[in-house]
């Protein structure tokens, strides 16, 4: 599989670590002629975040994304595949003039995309209701965007920031706590975060005595350790992410805080950053969709692969793009690689009704929201990594609220 | 500033060209000029600060998202709202803002009242990006463009791509030709008293301070008129449209076109948009790319594009 | 808040003010000195924390790559002063700002391509691990009471050497007037290189020894820059003194700001830095213009 070159390189961009695969090694290469039977190539637009602090997300899901295709051949329904990749720069300003390069001066049969959720409504502002491309979001996790907002055309691959953290206020309930102080960024996905993670923990009888919000994204800690420490929960639920997380982890450690108040959250404070962060995070207790220590088959083959192919370890975001991958897969499949505007209604209804069985996260399916439906897992952090304990919440579906779809 | 022939001559061009262009372009190109010819006007209203009254402000994002957040709030969710009434709140509210921000601002000068305006623009930022009454980081759908109509009848249809396009340039236009007008008026002329001598200006008897604020009032305006055009284009605001990466890419635009001449912002804002649109095209690593031809321009280009041209035999009125 | 609960956050405010200051020291010398806007001072903050992950992952000891950095740091910042800043001098300050955007620019890729895009921790080194206890549950990290102290270091080091060597002197004198302290016989163009690449070391020497509590990812020169601009204004332009007075203020109010009034927490500092420019526009040591 991978001396062919079926699938062509990126125009805009050339991801060194797709090199690695070998089918995508001809680098700047444009063959002359397509190397299936004539065949155009399927366009698949990617407007990812590849410079500034989100670029190891962009670049894990576009990664994980190709993989899939490669995969299964490098093709979508028999076609090559034409990647055509635009830094998003995490910057909702620019994201209507990306989203209308891809959709209209490159007519993408399919567009991926983003990691940033106010880029993910700028985006869905111009691709809601077209008949071309089908979007399929790999990270985003903005309630709206399958409930309000929700589209004919939009499906999400990765989560709910509600589904990430539901589970939280059981687990913490179940452990015995009575008292929560909660601790995010001041933004959108940390309260949306944080409202899920206490939902239940109320229900139970728990009392939420604070709730505390650091400006984003500024990660000076002190003051608000300080008032956690005076406070004397029974639990701290916090969602940080990326080089947040591993500053928060490890001051709150250094606060001498780790001990006395255990510390819950969503997986993103911990899942692919146990290494930066060191003896800080061991026994914190995260719910997410996914952890690298799942230990089933396809998720072993799919790190040994991933390890493989770019020289990396896999993480959540490159899970969310290989499934981005096989959503692609499923969609162009159900048309026979028919792309076209009337090919539309067939790919939708297959995405609808999705069932991904070979997710390294384990089976799921879609919802009639367009968002996954999947199972949550509890883990705690030991040794290093992040051990599973448990299934958290089985087939956890958003409540998707206020989604109407005609169709 | 005085109309001889060859300047006069480029304009119409220009002109000629944009006006042309939707008949040649491909849609995305279209569409592609109507941002540019957005940003255009946004870097022009700052000109007026930066260029003509000696006032460099690090904070006219905040007007510019302001007018966009104003046009949300005002646009219900399922109809869509006069163009007239629109517009006047949105202008209203970009100028309240700015004779609020100004008035404190101006009696700063030179790097404080770079910092200042930044302070108060990040101030704004934080409250539109904290607040989930005003859609908080994830920002505000804008659901239906404003309708022109005169009672019952339509006058033009801005759903319309080529209708929205002829209005953004003729908003261009009449904002071009306003600081044209202003700028050849006496208080234009004091204006850029100021920004060669503030003490000297003074001694002849104007009361600088308030020529500096009804500047920046003006020029808050314009651009709370370009941001308003932006949110109505795309549908979306959000806390992004009013930080400091904004403020410093319009600044950027202005300095890089050449300041203190008006056809400069939108030289620098074309030059801009195509370039970094081009850049993207063509390689992973455009930003550096990005990064060495700002560097170059400066070292080898004073005076930013205008430069290039003001070097031709002179017109101008300096 | 009682007693105890005030004198810890105090504590935080001082200890975080400390650490604004040294995070703009850098800042304080090219623009609070030498009078250039350098926006990509976050930039080469940015790239010291890099170094530093990049040099204790080779030689296993943080203070052995501070001491391999900032011979780096310097050399970077010579060459660019060299190379780009030197040609400005006599240009409107818009010109620095273009230009020092397209810096950041330049770096920020370069970052990118020498080390990826992921995030980083660097370990805080052994013997400076541990906490002392502060209250009934809460302890204090030591190396973060080491950081304060570097920062009084660095901060006294600073005054020194401007108020008391004949380098300081010179600079003075450059930075109030070129072309009669060039008269008198001073190389300033020497001054100047020498001043600009030891705020490039200043600020990547911050970046190296935050390395530890702030971890290493791209995008995080971002956050630097616009606070250390304002430590430096509202301390007032050209004063070390100021600068410090500068940062202990903002670490007071943010921190107070942050317990206090945790509605309005993010605007404190900016509503501190309007008031201060109302109250005097020069800043609180600055020259009067």
């Amino acid at each position: 599989m991978t001396d062919t070159t079926r699938a062509r390189p990126s125009r805009r961009r050339f991801l060194a670590g797709a090199a690695a695969t070998g089918a995508i090694a001809s680098t700047g290469f444009v063959p002359t002629r397509f190397a299936i039977g004539g065949q155009a190539p399927v366009k698949v637009g990617i407007l990812l975040p590849y410079s500034g602090t989100y670029a190891s997300l962009g670049e894990a899901i576009t990664n994980g994304m190709k993989m899939r295709i490669e995969q299964a051949g490098g093709t979508l329904g028999g076609r090559p595949v034409e990647y055509i990749a635009i830094d998003s720069e995490a910057s909702p300003p620019q994201a209507p003039r990306h989203t209308k390069k891809l959709v209209i001066k490159d007519q993408v049969d399919f567009l991926v995309g983003p990691v940033h959720s106010g880029v993910a409504l700028a985006m869905a502002q111009v691709v809601a209701g077209r008949d071309k491309p089908i979007m399929i979001i790999p990270n985003a996790g903005a309630n709206a965007l399958t409930r309000g907002q929700c589209a004919r055309n939009i499906f999400r691959a990765s989560f709910s920031n509600w589904q990430t953290c539901y589970p939280c206020g059981q687990v913490m309930a179940d452990d015995g706590h009575k008292t929560v102080v909660t601790m995010t960024w001041k933004y959108a996905a940390g309260n949306e975060i944080m409202a899920a993670g206490t939902e239940l923990f109320k229900e139970f009888g728990g009392a939420v005595i604070k709730d505390i919000r650091v400006p984003f994204p500024d990660v000076e800690f002190q003051a608000h350790l300080s008032e956690i420490a005076a406070l004397k929960p029974d639990a701290v639920l916090a969602f940080f992410s990326g080089g947040g997380a591993i500053k928060f982890v490890k001051d709150y450690a250094a606060a001498g805080l780790k001990d006395s108040i255990p510390l819950y959250g969503p997986g993103f404070l911990t899942e692919g950053l146990t290494e930066g962060q060191g003896a800080a995070a061991e026994g914190i207790k995260t719910t997410l969709h996914y952890a690298r220590t799942l230990d089933t088959p396809v998720n072993r083959m799919f790190l040994e692969a991933y390890k493989k192919a770019y020289n990396k370890e896999a993480d959540v975001f490159a899970v969310q793009g290989f499934d981005t991958g096989s959503l692609l897969l499923q969609a162009i499949d159900a048309t026979e690689g028919d792309t076209g505007a009337d090919a539309s209604p067939a790919m939708i209804e297959a995405l609808s009704a999705a069932e991904v069985p070979d997710s390294p996260r384990g089976p799921w399916r879609m919802s009639e929201a367009h968002n996954p439906i999947m199972d949550i897992y509890l883990r705690q952090v030991e040794g290093g990594v992040n051990k599973i304990l448990g299934v958290a919440s089985r087939d956890l579906e958003d409540p998707a609220t206020g989604c109407k779809l005609d169709t | 500033m005085t109309a001889s022939p060859a300047p006069v001559l480029l304009h119409l061009i220009a002109l000629a060209l944009l006006a042309a262009f939707p008949w040649v372009g491909g849609e995305f190109y279209v569409d592609l000029a109507l941002t540019l010819m957005i940003l255009a006007l946004f870097a022009l209203s700052l000109d007026l600060l930066v260029g003509y009254t000696g006032l460099v402000s690090f904070g006219h994002a905040a007007f510019f998202g302001l007018a966009g957040y104003v046009l949300a709030m005002i646009t219900p969710e399922t109809e869509p709202v006069s163009l007239w009434a629109a517009l006047a709140a949105c202008l209203a509210a970009s100028a309240a803002a700015a004779l609020v921000i100004g008035w404190f601002s101006v009696r700063t000068s030179g790097i404080y009242f770079i910092m200042i305006t930044l302070a108060f623009a990040q101030m704004l930022y934080y409250f539109l990006s904290e607040s989930p009454a005003f859609g908080g980081s994830d920002g505000l759908f804008v659901n239906f463009r404003p309708v022109a109509a005169v009672g019952d009848w339509l006058l033009f249809d801005l759903d319309d791509p080529m209708v929205f396009y002829y209005f953004v340039l003729a908003t261009l236009l009449a904002g071009y030709a306003l600081l044209t007008t202003i700028l050849r008026a006496p208080f234009g002329q004091v204006l850029q008293g100021i920004r060669i001598n503030e003490g000297r200006t003074r001694a002849l008897g104007f009361p600088t301070p308030r020529y500096k604020l009804v500047s920046f009032v003006i020029a808050g305006t314009l651009a709370g008129l370009a941001g308003f055009l932006e949110a109505v284009h795309t549908g979306y605001v959000s806390p992004g449209h009013l930080s400091w990466h904004e403020s410093g890419i319009v600044l950027m635009v202005v300095i890089l076109g050449g300041r203190g001449t008006l056809y400069g912002p939108v030289l620098g804002a074309f030059t801009f948009g195509l370039l970094r649109n081009g850049l993207q095209d063509v390689t992973e690593h455009w930003i550096l790319f990005m990064g060495l031809f700002i560097v170059a321009l400066v070292l080898f280009l004073p005076g930013g594009i205008a430069g290039l041209i003001r070097r031709a035999p002179k017109g101008g009125s300096q | 808040m009682d007693l105890a609960q005030f004198l810890v956050q105090a504590l935080n405010g001082v200890q975080y003010g400390l650490l604004l200051f040294l995070v703009a020291s850098g800042l304080t010398l090219i623009f609070g000195i030498m009078g250039i806007i350098n926006l990509a001072h976050g930039a080469f903050y940015m790239i010291g924390a890099y170094l530093a992950y990049w040099l204790v992952g080779l030689t296993d000891n943080l203070f052995l790559a501070i001491l391999l950095g900032i011979p780096i740091a310097v050399a970077v910042g010579l060459v660019i002063e060299r190379l780009l800043i030197a040609r400005l001098y006599d240009r409107d300050h818009l010109d620095q700002v273009l230009l020092t955007y397209g810096l950041i620019l330049i770096l920020n890729e370069t970052q990118k391509i020498l080390w990826g895009s992921d995030f980083h921790g660097v370990p805080v080194p052994e013997m400076l691990a541990g906490s002392v206890p502060l209250t009934e549950n809460q302890a204090y990290p030591v190396y973060r009471l080491f950081i304060s102290a570097v920062c009084l270091g660095v901060a006294a080091g600073m005054w020194l050497v401007i108020a008391r060597t004949r380098l300081g002197m010179m600079i003075r004198a450059g930075a109030s007037n070129r072309e009669m302290t060039s008269a008198l016989g001073i190389n300033i163009g020497r001054v100047f290189a020498i001043v600009f690449a030891l705020g490039v070391a200043l600020a990547a020497f911050s970046g190296m020894i935050g390395a530890p509590v702030s971890s290493v990812y791209p995008g995080m020169g971002d956050r630097v820059l616009i606070i250390s601009f304002v430590v430096v204004v509202i301390g007032g332009i050209g004063s070390v003194k100021g600068a410090f007075i500068g940062a202990l203020l903002i670490g007071l109010a943010d921190t107070f700001g942050r317990v206090l009034v945790p509605d309005f927490a993010s605007m404190v500092i900016y509503a501190l830095m309007a008031l201060v420019l109302l109250w005097r526009p020069q800043g609180l040591f600055g020259r009067a213009p």
